[in-house]
């Protein structure tokens, strides 16, 4: 083992745990900062996304959202791409899936409505990105900012489609019409009534959220594109000496990237809403980036990571129940530090890891050879 | 007609100080190298800090202070992470804008009960509106008068400082050798480096800077504009204040004009809400809110002009390898 080199099962499990609970502990003292106690916290929060039907089904719930939106950064990531955009990919995503659903809801069954559904969301994500892209592989606009900018043209749109022109006559609430039933998914709790999911909205999109893992651990790890994608993210200059061209390279990804994006309005707007309301994205997007840091950009890792966002967002709104002077916020705030400790200081703790490791192992190689 | 243009101009005015602000915080971390899309958590942090000081000790200049302390906290968590840690910067950014939207509410909420803002204040507590001399009295001199008592007089000190800012700026980074440091750290940090200077304690010394800067921008939205802090009262201002950063191509006089276009679209969607144009019929605001974000793209695309950031930008500087 070469010198600050580290077994995979540090880098991958030891080093994100030991990130995890700098982000929980100092979370804690945030808890103590205001007054109360942060054992007592985490007691409701794990109650509340686990201890009952109910929560669990909102734990999961919450959990396709993020396994969207991480894969969406993830895949970007890959190859060397920063998509901030999702917030916006997802919202333009949520109106591809409503434009299905309100076209084919009264005419034909739900399962008919699934396939034009994702195709809308993934397709009006997929566009959303489009720009942003090309600009980055065209003219070399970084594609942080123009991402950012873009979910702010794209709030602006919605805000006025959806209070002006999607808007139901006589309705004062900046929403599409309600969806039929053949522009909603099933509930989870219909499909398996023997298990208690009480009334959590949890929905078909779950699965297909997995199927997007499988998608994406074939397409990075299994496939051409997905190793040219790889390459690009690892060395531009290698990767186009070796024939890839990066601006095919990179529209696409950004293309796939925004599609999964997108695809968060079926849980959200064809799941549990079966409308399309105003700022349903409500920072999943941005949490995305949490969760494809916190996951490693691997879809096993984002789906951990999504349950324990999931899990926070459900444990969080029991906390704020239980305990009224920590507000929903709270998860915001853990949020904040898991990315700042699992991204931007993702070496914190790094170079002392290393110093015990090549200590420990020295010392055993050298009773070895002794 | 001339007194609509003229209180559109003064709302344009208002509107542009926190970006402006918030812009020029912007630019001194931005030409350092290290880039700054945390522009929004600080101003928001500076904001709340300062709405809970100044109710607290009843002072207004109390208040800047407690901002300023607050923004230059969260921009050395920016610097400890992207500068000594070199951790990648858009990530940090984006951890600082989830923290300070957390924080502000949560904190808000345990202290003062009021769903995330903080108390109303008192007019002794907030920076009032300083009226020029003469204002009064040359009030109805055709023309000028208008112009001089309600465009130029009669707004709170902290409008006259950002405007002050710009020349400020534009002398540190020109005309000081802090400046010509900072400039060159931001396209070649091995070269300031062989110079034998820090870069490490320059890019510190940019993003304090920026926390000062972000700290003004805040406490103009908590105790300049507003009686008090409101949760999320930053509402996107950060992002539009880096597109007119982008959109200025990283200089102070331009960053001016920039914030000042931005804040007049502004003014001119408020102003055009629910009313009809002759001929055209009536407006969407969103065309006007969205329109900064629009313009930032078309130039970043380089079909008018070119923005073309410092070289270094959004690179950790390694200062040996290993």
């Amino acid at each position: 083992m070469a010198r600050g080199q580290l077994p995979r099962w540090v880098d991958y499990v030891l080093l994100p745990a030991l990130n995890l609970l700098a982000a929980f502990f100092v979370s804690g003292l945030v808890v103590v900062l205001i007054g109360e106690d942060p054992f007592e916290a985490v007691k409701w929060i794990l109650y509340g996304a686990l201890g009952y039907g109910e929560g669990i089904g909102y734990t999961l719930f919450y959990a396709t959202n993020f396994i969207f939106t991480g894969l969406a950064v993830a895949v970007a990531f890959h190859a060397g791409l920063f998509n901030i955009g999702g917030e916006g990919q997802a919202y333009i995503g949520g109106l591809g899936i409503a434009l299905a659903c309100l076209a084919l809801d009264h005419i034909v069954p739900w399962w008919v409505t699934l396939p034009f559904a994702i195709l809308g969301g993934a397709l009006f994500g997929a566009a959303w990105a489009f720009i942003p892209a090309w600009l980055q592989a065209k003219r070399g606009s970084h594609v942080v900012i123009t991402t950012i900018m873009f979910n702010y043209i794209a709030a602006n749109i919605m805000v006025y489609l959806l209070s002006n022109v999607m808007i139901p006559k006589g309705s004062m609430q900046p929403a599409s019409r309600n969806f039929d039933v053949g522009g909603q998914l099933p509930w989870l709790r219909t499909i398996f009534p023997s298990f208690d999911l009480g009334q959590s909205p949890v929905n078909l999109a779950l699965f297909i959220a997995l199927i997007a893992c499988v998608f994406v651990w074939v397409l990075i790890w299994r496939t051409k594109l997905g190793f040219e994608m790889r390459s690009l993210g690892a060395n531009p200059t290698a990767a186009e000496y070796a024939g890839i061209s990066p601006l095919r390279i990179t529209i696409i990804t950004m293309l796939i990237s925004g599609g999964l994006a997108g695809l968060m309005g079926m849980n959200e707007v064809m799941g549990a809403q079966s409308k399309l309301l105003l700022d349903f994205t409500a920072g999943y997007g941005f949490v995305g980036i949490a969760v494809a840091l916190m996951g490693r950009n691997h879809p096993v890792g984002i789906i951990l990571a999504s349950l324990l966002f999931g899990l926070l967002y459900q444990g969080g709104a029991e906390l704020a129940f239980e305990i009224p002077s920590i507000t929903r916020d709270m998860i915001v705030v853990i949020q904040a530090f898991v990315i700042l400790f699992a991204g931007a200081l993702e070496h914190l703790f790094r170079p002392a890891v290393v110093a015990f490791f090549n200590r420990f192992v020295t010392a055993k190689n050298g009773q070895e050879t002794a | 007609m001339y007194e609509t243009i003229i209180l559109i101009l003064d709302s344009t005015v208002r509107l542009s100080v926190p970006l402006l602000f918030a812009c020029l915080a912007g630019l001194y971390s931005e030409r350092s190298g290290v880039v700054d899309i945390g522009l929004e958590g600080k101003m928001l942090g500076g904001a709340f800090a300062a709405g809970a000081a100044a109710y607290v000790t009843g002072s207004a200049w109390a208040g800047l202070g407690a901002a300023v302390i607050v923004s230059i906290m969260l921009a050395l968590i920016h610097g400890f992470a992207s500068i000594t840690q070199r951790g990648n910067q858009v990530v940090t950014g984006v951890a600082i804008n989830f923290l300070a939207a957390g924080l502000t509410i949560l904190l808000g909420q345990a202290w003062f009960k009021q769903g995330g803002r903080t108390p109303q204040l008192e007019h002794s507590a907030r920076f009032g509106e300083i009226t020029l001399p003469f204002a009064d009295s040359v009030k109805d001199v055709p023309y000028i008068g208008l112009l001089y008592s309600e465009l130029i007089s009669g707004h709170n000190i902290l409008v006259y400082l950002s405007f002050l800012a710009v020349p400020f700026t534009w002398w540190v980074i020109f005309r000081t050798r802090f400046g010509l440091r900072l400039r060159a750290v931001g396209e070649s940090p091995a070269a300031v480096d062989t110079a034998g200077i820090s870069v490490t304690w320059l890019r510190y010394r940019a993003v304090i800077m920026c926390g000062v800067f972000t700290g003004f921008a805040g406490t103009y939205l908590a105790i300049g504009q507003s009686a008090g802090f409101i949760k999320d009262m930053s509402a996107g201002k950060g992002f539009i204040a880096l597109a007119a950063l982008i959109f200025a191509k990283w200089q102070p006089k331009n960053a001016m004009f920039a914030c000042l276009l931005f804040g007049f679209l502004d003014a001119v969607a408020i102003r055009m809400q629910g009313q009809e144009i002759p001929g055209i019929g009536e407006v969407p605001v969103q065309i006007f809110q969205a329109m900064p974000y629009i313009l930032t793209v078309i130039l970043l695309a380089g079909f008018v002009g070119r923005a073309i950031p410092p070289k270094a930008s959004g690179i950790p500087y390694v200062k040996e390898r290993t």
